[in-house]
């Protein structure tokens, strides 16, 4: 019984492993290849070490293997979000069929900073306000 | 087909396969973004192995090892991330 369930769960980790070279190679752009790379292989990682807890039965692996399990699944979004954001910022295009670019025309090149438009009309309005309070003394 | 045959001939060959397509992604890839992701992977793909590995030779301490390598392949692609930031700002 635990031999056809181990075997069940490391051949669905292996598949989706595949799925996640598979996809490594056929996707258009850096971002998608990250977004694809990173749930997949998380999966089929978590699936291979599940097989290996159950083929051993015993506590201090199971509690080693669900360590590697949590480190993988806290550690890969880290990356996956470093990764992308570090190409954005160093200037990797993106696929010409890509519809959204949320921080189009807010990252300036040449200071290396972030802006959103919140923060220049926070600004306009601090400078309404300290006019308001200038002119208020006059009159 | 005992358990032992069938990682042998199925499971390890899948991750071989799969590994070998990652290092063509990692050999050809158009930027380094490309290739840090594909050694992401490839370390990745190496802790499937130990755990195919480990379920083999019936041997339960090469899962340390696997540990190990999560860790270092985070700490690597951190490291390269941030130098790719720092490498355009001069």
């Amino acid at each position: 019984m635990t031999d056809i369930l181990v075997a069940i769960f490391s051949l669905s980790g292996a598949i989706f492993i595949l799925f996640a070279s598979i996809g490594l190679i056929r996707m258009p752009d850096s971002y998608l290849r990250i977004s694809v790379t990173t749930k997949a292989a998380t999966l089929g990682i978590g699936l291979l070490l599940l097989a290996a807890a159950i083929h051993f039965q015993d506590f201090s692996i199971t509690t080693r293997v669900f360590a590697i399990i949590l480190f993988i699944l806290l550690t890969a979004p880290i990356s996956a979000h470093l990764i992308g954001r570090a190409s954005y910022f160093s200037g990797v295009k993106l696929w010409k069929h890509s519809i959204m670019n949320d921080l189009e025309g807010k990252y300036n090149k040449a200071t290396q900073e972030l802006k959103s438009e919140d923060v220049e009309e926070l600004k306009k309005r601090k400078k309404k306000e300290k006019d308001l309070i200038k002119k208020k003394p006059l009159k | 087909m005992t358990l032992h045959e069938f990682i042998f001939y199925i499971v390890i060959p899948i991750l071989s396969i799969s590994m070998l397509l990652i290092l063509w992604r990692f050999l050809k890839g158009p930027s380094i973004v490309d290739r840090i992701i594909a050694l992401d992977l490839i370390i990745t793909i190496g802790i499937g192995f130990i755990a195919g590995y480990s379920i083999l030779t019936n041997r339960p301490s090469f899962l340390d090892v696997a540990m190990i390598l999560a860790l270092i392949a985070f700490l690597g692609t951190v490291a390269f991330s941030y130098y790719i930031q720092k490498r355009n700002k001069k």
